[in-house]
């Protein structure tokens, strides 16, 4: 009896505070707010306590990851079978890889070498793909596309592997796509378009390169295009790709050809460059975060966005929750 | 009977202290003093909770930066940067980040924290200007925090700029081409600063270090006293409405209750720059590499409370003043200083500019809601427009990359857009109020519906019941 003359009291002073308080009464509030800032400092430094042994641990653990899935060595690439999608187009056909510099790799795959039924399956595919723009007999058609004789098997071979030729409209940018031919159809096209001569298929070995030699180049020679961690940007007349996606061989042959705007820079570095720069490349797809969530790897855009939207929105709300809201 | 009183542990010494210091009537004050309940007064803490951060954690990152250009090569801890030549200075941070303990933790909160710093600066400006809190007799505090906000832009550039990693040294060499820009003595005063022409002596890193660390931020520090003495002084600026008016002044006390709340709010900014900082990776100056003045990256910017400049620096076409071979004024002055200081014009003149508006000088000690006012909150809503576009203009080649939009398209279309955007702003804000009040005042625009509440043999009833408006409407009916 008197028991529930209690409850019937307390409820009553609950519907009371309620009433007074259109949420919750300030201290509740009050108290919420510290215990939510006390949780917020311990998981930073939980982030804290986390964050010491990768820090250790990059030093020597990271040079075996950038390389240890790309099969790029001539000697691999031979194979032709990587797990992931990437791999299996750096992964040349073995019939086109490999060439002069390499002895090791010389097993048919110079242009000069291919076989006369490749250099006819290519010459078909040329004419029903190619010739349209580039002419029947490769010799480029005026305002359209450029002739093809001299750009070697390296050019064939990079367009062709990346998806960005053949285009829809001559007038566009290459873009990097899905191959639009087999692996067997791009090498009868590279043997065929080698046989016009010019520069090989580079070989390309980033297990033989030096991170910080690569990183210093590519700061050099590369970042001004395709921004310091290879994250692609604009230029004057054209689009710059992120690298993300490129395989090293990717790498070395657009350093030989000079694809689109970009300049050919094979000139200019050594055969270790060229390997430093594919492993730096191939590094860039996962650089080492030891900040935390790297927000895309291009600095203050990203970062801004986080303190507007995320630190900015939440602080807005929590003042919101702890103040008043009503003007009265 | 007692004679002498038994001693008492706690009250004795209190009172030893109170009589000689006559310290209980200030502390009785000060703990009554009373602070404004609106969640919008508590920008401006926020900003201040942040400057607090970043003197915590600055005070750790100066004692082991170098200000040094010295040649030095890394030996170092981070692999990809093994046996590279660099300046003393980015090693030094270099070495922060990978080899002190909780290191980056903390370069990565200071960071964080200006970012937000910023953000709440420009916020609680944005509640000053639209509130018209910067009226009679608060003018002079206004022009303090005005000063504030710009020297929280010039602090945080110095403290981007004195790590010389590579997006901070493509920083230093614009702002040497902007100081330079400045008609007739710019390049003597980037000489000056610079300690000789780009990229200067070695001077300029102890230069920028005794900026960031000393001058500055003792500046702010002093600025931000005399603004709360002053606030304090002056009791805060409260909406009108209730109990309140020109002569009263109602709020929470400071203690047992707004101290409580406003440590919370400590908590929860500092908490959340350290999560900031131990989980959201900022400005990685190991993955930009050191600064070369040959040297270059694609994509670079400011941190976001200067990409308003380069915004402005990107969108102005290629005008230059000449006289024959003399270039009078250059064409960075306009996007990088002249934009800057009408910017900064218009904030510092603003609390003159209402006044003459409105032929209003009198004191206010309320405020007026944004709607209040139509047009000034319009102008303000213009003059934001005009700033955030032209920073959106700042980061736009990364929008083009994302987008394929052409970047020259863009760049026209933003320059119609600065021009025009504080135009419609001014316009669609202006209406939004008036629609606004005209909403409140109107007792036919409430709510109109009907209930329809469910019977208990199941079927529905449409009950003739109060209409709901008078309660709903309520809460955002005006108070007057």
């Amino acid at each position: 009896m008197s028991g529930h003359r209690h409850l019937s009291r307390a409820r009553r002073l609950a519907r009371a505070v309620a009433r007074r308080r259109p949420l919750l009464p300030r201290p509740v509030r009050v108290a919420a707010a510290i215990g939510c800032a006390s949780l917020a400092a311990a998981i930073g430094l939980g982030a804290l306590a986390s964050q010491a042994p990768s820090v250790g641990a990059q030093a020597g653990d990271e040079p075996p990851a950038a390389t240890g899935n790309t099969p790029t060595s001539p000697a691999a690439s031979g194979t032709a079978t990587g797990p992931a999608p990437p791999a299996a187009i750096g992964a040349a056909p073995p019939t086109v890889t490999g060439s002069e510099p390499a002895p090791a790799a010389a097993s048919g795959s110079d242009p000069a070498s291919a076989t006369p039924g490749q250099l006819a399956e290519g010459r078909r595919l040329f004419l029903s793909g190619c010739a349209s723009c580039h002419g029947e007999d490769a010799r480029g058609i005026e305002d359209v596309a450029p002739s093809l004789r001299g750009v070697g098997a390296a050019s064939a071979d990079f367009y062709l592997r990346t998806g960005r030729m053949p285009m829809e409209d001559p007038q566009d940018e290459p873009q990097r796509k899905e191959p639009f031919y087999d692996e067997r159809q791009i090498a009868a096209l590279v043997a065929y378009v080698g046989s016009f001569g010019g520069p090989p298929i580079p070989s390309v070995d980033p297990a033989a390169g030096d991170l910080s030699v690569g990183f210093r180049v590519f700061g050099e020679l590369c970042a001004g295009c395709h921004q310091i961690v290879g994250r692609g940007g604009i230029t004057t007349g054209a689009w710059v790709p992120g690298l993300q996606e490129a395989s090293p061989l990717d790498v070395a042959e657009a350093i030989e050809i000079g694809p689109y705007v970009m300049p050919a820079f094979g000139d200019q570095l050594t055969q270790e460059q060229v390997d430093s720069l594919a492993r730096y490349v191939t590094w860039t797809r996962q650089p080492d975060d030891v900040g935390g969530w790297g927000i895309g790897h291009i600095g203050p855009v990203p970062e801004g966005m986080v303190a507007w939207l995320l630190a900015g929105a939440a602080l807005l709300l929590t003042i919101r929750l702890i103040g008043e809201r009503t003007t009265r | 009977m007692r004679l002498v009183p038994r001693p008492d542990p706690v009250r004795d010494p209190v009172r030893f202290v109170d009589q000689r210091l006559g310290a209980g009537s200030l502390l009785r004050s000060t703990l009554r003093y009373v602070f404004p309940d609106h969640w919008s007064f508590m920008l401006g803490e926020i900003a201040l909770y942040a400057f607090v951060m970043l003197v915590a954690t600055g005070v750790f990152l100066s004692l082991n930066y170098v200000p040094s250009d010295e040649t030095v090569t890394y030996t170092g801890s981070y692999a990809p940067l093994q046996g590279r030549t660099m300046g003393a200075q980015y090693e030094s941070v270099l070495r922060i980040v990978f080899d002190l303990p909780a290191g980056n933790l903390l370069r990565q909160t200071h960071h964080w924290a200006a970012n937000v710093f910023v953000v709440a600066i420009a916020l609680h400006l944005a509640r000053i200007c639209l509130t018209g809190a910067f009226r009679r007799p608060r003018e002079l505090n206004y022009l303090v925090g005005v000063t504030m906000l710009a020297l929280a832009l010039v602090e945080g550039f110095l403290g981007y700029s004195l790590i010389d990693d590579l997006l901070s040294g493509m920083g230093l060499a614009i702002a040497y081409s902007v100081a330079g820009s400045i008609p007739f003595v710019g390049g003597d005063l980037a000489i000056l600063f610079w300690g000789g022409e780009y990229p200067g002596s070695s001077a300029i890193w102890p230069r920028m270090e005794i900026l960031h660390v000393l001058l500055i931020p003792v500046a702010i520090g002093g600025l931000l006293t005399v603004h709360l003495v002053q606030v304090i002084r002056q009791h805060h600026t409260q909406f009108p409405g209730g109990p309140r008016g020109e002569r009263a002044v109602v709020g929470t006390p400071l203690w047992a209750a707004y101290a409580l709340r406003s440590i919370g709010l400590f908590l929860i900014v500092a908490g959340l720059l350290l999560l900031l900082g131990g989980l959201v990776q900022i400005n990685p100056i190991w993955l930009w590499g050191p600064y070369e003045t040959a040297l270059s990256t694609n994509g670079a910017q400011p941190d976001w409370y200067l990409g308003w400049l380069i915004g402005a620096l990107r969108l102005m076409p290629p005008l230059e003043v000449r006289f024959g071979d003399y270039v009078a004024v250059p064409n960075p002055f306009w996007g990088g200083a002249l934009y800057p200081l009408v910017v900064f014009g218009i904030l510092y003149l603003w609390p003159w500019i209402d006044k003459r508006r409105w032929g209003d000088r009198a004191r206010h000690e309320t405020l007026d809601r944004p709607r209040d006012n139509p047009r000034r909150t319009a102008s303000f809503a213009a003059l934001a427009t005009w700033v955030f576009v032209i920073l959106f203009a700042g980061s736009v080649d990364r929008f083009a990359f994302r987008t394929l939009i052409s970047y020259e398209a863009q760049i026209w279309f933003l320059r119609g857009a600065a021009i025009a955007g504080p135009v419609v702003a001014y316009l669609v804000t202006r209406r939004l109020c008036e629609e606004l009040r005209a909403r409140e005042r109107h007792p036919l625009r409430g709510w109109s519906g009907e209930v329809v509440r469910a019977r208990d043999d199941g079927g529905w009833a449409a009950q003739p019941e109060e209409a709901p408006t008078d309660e709903a409407a309520g809460e955002a009916a005006p108070p007057r």
